[in-house]
Formats: C-alpha cells, structure tokens, sequence
C-alpha cells in the first residue's frame, strides 16, 4: 500500500479565488492511500518545495499527489522536488486544478467538487504508479539547419563556433535567403549585402559547416540526439566540386529569357545561371526546364565553353542519408500571392509593384542597377503611393489576406519612403497606413524622421482602389483623419504585402512531428519561456518559419536557437522518456499486432524460451519494446488482443482508475 | 419536491500535445466551460482503449469525448488515425447497444485551440444534457 502525500496550492488566488483548497485537502484525506494532506499558497515556490521534502521525511511518503496547475508547467519542477526528497520522480502525480477548473468555472462550489473529484482521480493514479527509470541513448554531434537565410547562417556559424559539425540545406542554388535580396535595412540604413555577405563567406569556409545548396530534405526518423535524415540533392547539372564559378556559360546561354527569381521576374537570366554576384556556393545551375541540351538534345555551349568541365548533363538526383542529433528550422518566409487582391490592380499594370520588389528596383545589383525607374516604361516616376498592410490584419478578408501583423512593413515602407525621398527629391511619397507600429531600438525615431525631416506625406485609411489609366494609376484612398476622400494620380504603387511562412513549411513540420499554428507558423514549446524550441523534442526554431521577424529579432533568435543546439550536443547521453511500453512476455501470443501499428519501429519479435511449470521447456514468440526507440505513444497498447502490452505511467489499470474516480 | 438539476458527467481524453494543451490554453484564457467535463490526460489518443469507454459508461459516466491532435499533426506521426478508425467502430457498436451517437464523440483540438476546446464541451454538454442520463450499460455491481 502506497502511503500518499496530497498538497494542494493556492497559486495566490488564481486557485484559492475559485476553489475552496481546504476543503480540497480535507475532503483527500479520506481517500485510500493518503496519510498527509495539506494545502499552500505558492507549492512551487522553494518554501513549498521544503514543504513537501519535509513532509515526505517526516511521514514516510511513498507516493505524491499535487493539485496545482498543470502538469505541462511543473510536473518537471515537482518530479524533481520529489528526487530531492529521495522518491522516485515518477512516483508523482498532478491534479490540473487551475488552467482546467480554477480558470474555467467561476463558482466557488462547483470549483471545489470539481477540484476534488480531479483531486481522488490523481490519489487513484499514484496508487498503482510504480518507480520508473529512464532509459540513456547517445547524441550523434552533428546539427542540421534546414534554410539557408540569415536565420539559418547565423544559427550554423554560432554552433559551428563553438565545435560541433553543421549541415545546411537550403533549396536554392545559393544560401543568403530573403536579407540578399534586400537594399538596405532599418534602421541604421546600412546595405543588406554588405554586412550579409561576410556571413555568407564565413559559412563557406568554415571547417565545421557543409552547405546543400538545391537541396531539400525528404525523410527524418528517428528521435531527440538521434534523427536519421534523407536530403535530396536536386540535379543541378554543374559539377560543384569543379564549377569555379567563372561565368563564361552564363554569358554564352543562348536561352537568356527566364524570368529571374532573384529580382523577383523583373529582368531575365539565362538557363545557365548563378542567382547572384555574391552566391554561396558561387556555382552555376541549370534550370532544367529551360535548358535546350536538357529538353531536346540540342546545344550543349555551356559545356563547350566551360574550362573547368564541370557541366554535366548526366547528373540525376542523389539521396544523402546523414545522422543529426538536433534540427533547426529556419524556413523563413515569402510575401503573399496578390492575385487575390484585384482593387489594387498588380495583375494588371506592371507599375504596381509590392515591396520585395521595389527592394530589387533600388538595390545597385538590382535590373535597374539602383535606378528608381518605371517597370512599365523606365521613366522615372515622380508621385508613388505606398501601401500598407496589403493582406495583413485582415480579419474580414481571411480568405485573402491573413489575420496577423506582418511586423516589418511599416518599418521598411518607412525606410522606402525615406530613401526615395534622399536619393530623388523631387519625388512626392505618399503613405497609407492603417496605424503606424514602430516598436523597436531606434524605430520610432526612423519613422519620424521619414516623416518630419524628408516630407514622406503619411495619411491615416486605406487605398480603396487602384484604377490604371493611360500611364497613370488612379488612386482612390480615404483620409480618415481630415474625413476626405483623395484621388491621387500616382506614377508607381508600392504594396507592402502580408508575408506567410514559406510553403515548404508544412510538409517538413509533418516529417518532424512538429506543431504549427493555424498560419502554418512553427509553434513554440512555450511562447515566453522556450520561445526557440519546438514542442517535439530536438528541433529547433530559427527566425521568421516561428512569426514574423525583422533582421535584428531572427540573428538574436538564431543565436539562441543555437545555444539550445550546442546544449543539447554538449551532453554525452540523453535520459529518455521512461514512460514506454513494455510487453508482458508470458500473456503475449506472438500475434504481431503491436508491431503493425507502431509508427517508430520500435518493437521487434524474437523466439524465446520459456520454462513451464510442469518443468518442460516450450519456445514461443514474443514481442520486446526497444526502450531507445520507444516514443510512448501507447498505439500498441490498444492493438494487443492480449493486454500483454501496457504503457509505463499510463497504464491501463491506472487509466481505469482514474475514469473510475471520476465515475464514482 | 423540487427536482434538482440535471448535470451529467461527461469523462474527456485528452492527448498530452494537442489537446491537453489546448484545454489548458482554454484556461489561459479564461474561456468558461461547464465544470461537468473532467479531463483524463493521455500521451495521445490512440492510448484510448475502447475498454476505458466502456468503463466510464459502466460506471455511470453520461458522455463520452476524445480529443487529439488534427490528422497529419498527431505528436507520434499516425496515433489519432487510430483513433479515427477505433472510434469509427467502437461507436457504431455502443449505437448498436442502444448507446446515442450523441453521447460519444471525436474531436480534433489543437494546442492553440483553446476557443476551440471550451466551444466543442459547451456545445457537447449542451447535447449530452438534452439526452438525459445515460442508464443503458451502468452496472450497479460497480456501485459501492
């Protein structure tokens, strides 16, 4: 017979305003097991902590029982109290009495029985626990980053810094991600490249750091401190170990009309490609569905031309199988389709624009070499309209936009409006915004600037419709502060479009078993404590693939995503999650059924002998659960016709206790 | 004499990643729910065996809900298919006992649902409790 402890806190009065804790204490006395029952105003706190280490002295406890908030907060803080008091940690239950029944009734008696039936559940569960130990399994010291942006470089470089190997795989043919595409940044106003690019070098000459540029990841087993991954490397037709990325194919493509993704299909590139000046691996690409020699046999210069002979029009797709014992995502994100939003007119005239797009008109290696000029004509326009918050807070038109704030648009349509202004005076800006948010180091005084020292006109409403006419676009906005309505003439039109997480995100957090919020957001262990961890133990989230991120907030993000990584690689051996499945051997009847439903592999068949009682010897097979494989999951549990299998901390005779005193 | 209210008891599974966290998001929020639901916490839900339902209607329990992460999302990869399919077949037996659908249900709840949580047990107890008690499998053998 166990000799159960109940403690029931307080939290303050986030419990106590609701639930009558002394009578909670009272009522548990009586329950089977229980020899001490007390109640306290913050369990958590070390004096709690002290109280129940003593209690568990002094009246010889075997089992615990806290009714406090929920176990997803401090089971961990009380398994440990109880180790202090020399039980065993799993010897302890918590009855959630705050987050489930305290937060959610507001009645006083209906709390109390509520907390006590919750309360005799838990008594019942700590009956029939028994000490459980975890299992150890080794971490295998490399770390996996999957993107290549500036969340991804800056994550590899500071693990790679303290010694442990790195991969990066990002799917385009250079890393850099969306920071290489921009011109410059708030708000210090310095160039994206410039202080980009030493990254990106530093990345490709450190020994501990191998980039997969084109590549992707297509499979992840495995668990924390052990993931098998499989990464796709795509054909990209160039050798890269030869390819000194010269350029002399690029130049020598006859197929130069491909739109460019780099500067967002405002100019055009060859078949042959390298994204950028600054590329990393500076080695060229072939687009496969643009390449004449790939489609139809015909061609072949670039492999003429090269030097070096790296073209290779042979190469297939190669599979890489490598071991990680940590995963940080670092997928970024994409600005959002316009298509949906036709009152703005972007499929129909080339001169509205949204502003990754005007990033790449004013960036100096941009297609207009820096030029602020006309998509539609190349004439330099002299009135552009910005438009804020294209798709973003958008709770009415969900179908079109998202509900969330981007975050960075005001700050970089501010940083727009500001360097139009420097760079071409006689330009007149105009703002639509719905509230200007500019939280942030220095951010605020940006946006004054933009507005106070160059004239940047910002007007409060939003732009109704954008009607193209002859070489004008006819704005119509409202002015919610002077009550007016305004029709503007302007020559360009910039939109600051919602971002989204990048679409690859949702299949690779299927592959992890990570979780994501409603918008295909990463979702954090905790939104304020462990704000750089997944749920799912050993991934790692890394800037704007967890929300939206300006470049200050994902390098702080990267480098504490990083930390985490370094701290999990640092340790030998992880303890496990004792709470696994075991097989009773001797009721098992070898039928298989556990082992069809585990989706970890996790349970092998082996023929074994078994003495019987008449002394004879009989060989059966019989299932055994690999401990390190083990997830807990508990789906053979339910399969096995024989109830030979059970799952350690949810057993099924503990389960049936609990319904049962809830039923009573 | 006056009757008293009529309050069932409804017993709720809830997987540790989803839902669990999704109820205590609930909670977070203070978004109010009747206090006849009582939570039993579960790794995920396919550890539900049709063995712990058909206890808790033994034992007098009038609704039964399970809730688990959203197919595709489930913490261990396929669990609540499981319980797709389990429940599928577990239910259309407890019908055949003369047990309403109404009283059994599968819901997939999210940790960020927690609106979603206290909407689907006030909109399940509502329903549970325009049934009535539940008398059918009740066993008194397990009534002390």
């Amino acid at each position: 017979m166990q000799r159960i402890g109940v403690f029931v806190c307080w939290c303050g009065s986030n419990i106590a305003g609701t639930v009558d804790v002394k009578a909670v204490a009272e009522a548990l006395k009586a329950e089977p097991g229980v020899v001490y029952s007390t109640d306290y105003q913050y369990m958590c706190s070390q004096a709690g902590q002290n109280l129940i280490i003593d209690a568990v002295k002094e009246h010889n406890l075997t089992g615990l029982v806290i009714c406090s908030c929920s176990p997803r907060m401090h089971e961990a803080t009380f398994r440990k109290t109880a180790a202090a008091a020399g039980l065993n940690p799993y010897m302890v239950e918590i009855a959630n009495i705050r987050e489930q029944c305290s937060w959610v009734h507001k009645e006083m008696p209906v709390g109390t029985e509520k907390a006590i039936i919750l309360g005799k559940a838990a008594v019942a569960k700590v009956n029939l626990n028994t000490p459980l130990t975890p299992g150890e399994s080794p971490v295998t010291k490399r770390a996996l980053v999957i993107g290549g942006g500036i969340a991804g470089i800056q994550t590899a470089l500071d693990i790679a810094d303290a010694g442990f190997p790195v991969d990066i795989v990002e799917t385009k043919p250079t890393i850099g991600g969306k920071m290489a595409q921009l011109d410059k940044t708030f708000p210090t106003l310095d160039c994206a490249a410039c202080i980009l690019t030493p990254k990106m070098v530093d990345v490709a000459q450190h020994e501990k750091i191998r980039i997969f540029s084109y590549s992707e990841v297509t499979d992840v087993k495995g668990f924390v401190g052990n993931f098998d991954v499989t990464i796709k490397k795509k054909a990209r037709f160039v050798d890269e170990t030869k390819c000194t990325g010269c350029g002399d194919c690029v130049d020598k493509c006859p197929m130069k009309k491909n739109p460019n993704e780099f500067n967002m299909g405002m100019d055009n590139r060859s078949a042959i490609y390298i994204p950028f000046a600054q590329a990393v691996p500076k080695v060229a690409t072939i687009d496969a569905g643009a390449c004449t020699m790939l489609k139809k046999g015909k061609c072949g210069l670039c492999s003429k031309v090269c030097g070096a002979g790296a073209i290779d029009y042979t190469q297939k797709d190669e599979f890489i199988e490598e071991k990680y014992g940590a995963i940080v995502v670092a997928t970024g994100f994409n600005p959002i389709s316009m298509d949906k939003f036709d009152e703005y007119a972007y499929n129909q005239s080339k001169d509205v624009i949204t502003s990754l797009e005007f990033e790449r008109l004013t960036n100096a290696a941009g297609p207009t070499q820096g030029k602020l000029l006309r998509p539609s004509d190349g004439k330099h326009p002299h009135k552009i309209v910005f438009v804020q918050c294209v798709g973003s807070r958008c709770a009415a038109c969900a179908e079109k936009g998202k509900e969330y704030c981007s975050k960075i648009c005001c700050m970089y349509t501010a940083k727009h409006a500001m360097l139009t202004r420097d760079k071409y005076p006689d330009t007149e800006v105009y703002v639509f915004y719905i509230d200007v948010r500019t939280p942030g180091k220095n951010f605020d005084e940006f946006y004054r600037r933009a507005v106070e020292e160059y004239g940047v006109n910002y007007i409060k409403g939003m732009v109704g419709k954008i009607v193209p006419e002859g070489d004008v676009l006819k704005v119509q906005a409202s002015d919610l502060i002077s009550n007016k309505q305004l029709h503007i003439d302007a020559d360009l039109v910039v939109l600051a479009a919602a971002i989204e997480p990048d679409k690859s995100a949702r299949p690779l957090a299927t592959m992890l078993t990570a979780s994501m919020d409603t918008n295909d957001f990463f979702t954090e262990a905790h939104p304020k404590l462990r704000p750089v961890e997944s749920p799912t133990a050993g991934v790692f989230l890394s800037g704007a693939c967890q929300g939206p991120k300006d470049i200050p907030e994902t390098v702080s993000q990267a480098g504490a995503a990083a930390s985490k990584v370094i701290g999990l690689l640092c340790k030998d051996k992880l303890t496990g999650n004792p709470c696994i499945a075991s097989a009773n051997e001797m009721m098992c009847n070898g039928c298989s059924s556990c082992e069809r439903v585990c989706p970890y592999g996790a349970i092998t068949y082996s023929d074994k002998e078994f003495r019987m009682p008449d002394r004879t010897t009989q060989i059966r097979r019989v299932a055994s659960v690999n401990p390190a494989v083990c997830q807990g999951c508990g789906a053979c549990t339910v399969a096995c016709p024989s109830g030979a299998m059970d799952l350690r901390g949810f057993a099924n005779n503990q389960i049936m206790a609990e319904v049962d005193a809830i039923c009573k | 004499m006056q009757m008293k209210e009529y309050k069932p008891l409804i017993v709720a599974f809830c997987c540790n990643w989803c839902s669990y966290a999704g109820a205590d998001l609930a909670g977070n929020n203070r978004l109010n729910y009747p206090a006849d639901v009582k939570i039993i916490r579960v790794p995920c839900s396919c550890r539900v065996n049709p063995m712990f339902i058909l206890r808790a209607f033994q034992r007098g329990a009038d609704g039964v809900i399970l809730c688990g992460c959203h197919p595709g999302d489930c913490h261990y990869t396929s669990g609540n298919y499981y319980t797709r399919r389990r429940m599928a077949m577990l239910f259309s037996m407890l019908d055949y006992l003369g047990i309403e659908r109404e009283r059994t249900r599968v819901e997939w709840v999210s940790a960020a649902e927690g609106a979603k949580f206290a909407a689907t047990m006030n909109d399940f107890v509502a329903q549970v409790t325009a049934l009535g008690e539940n008398k059918r499998l009740e066993d008194l053998r397990c009534k002390r």
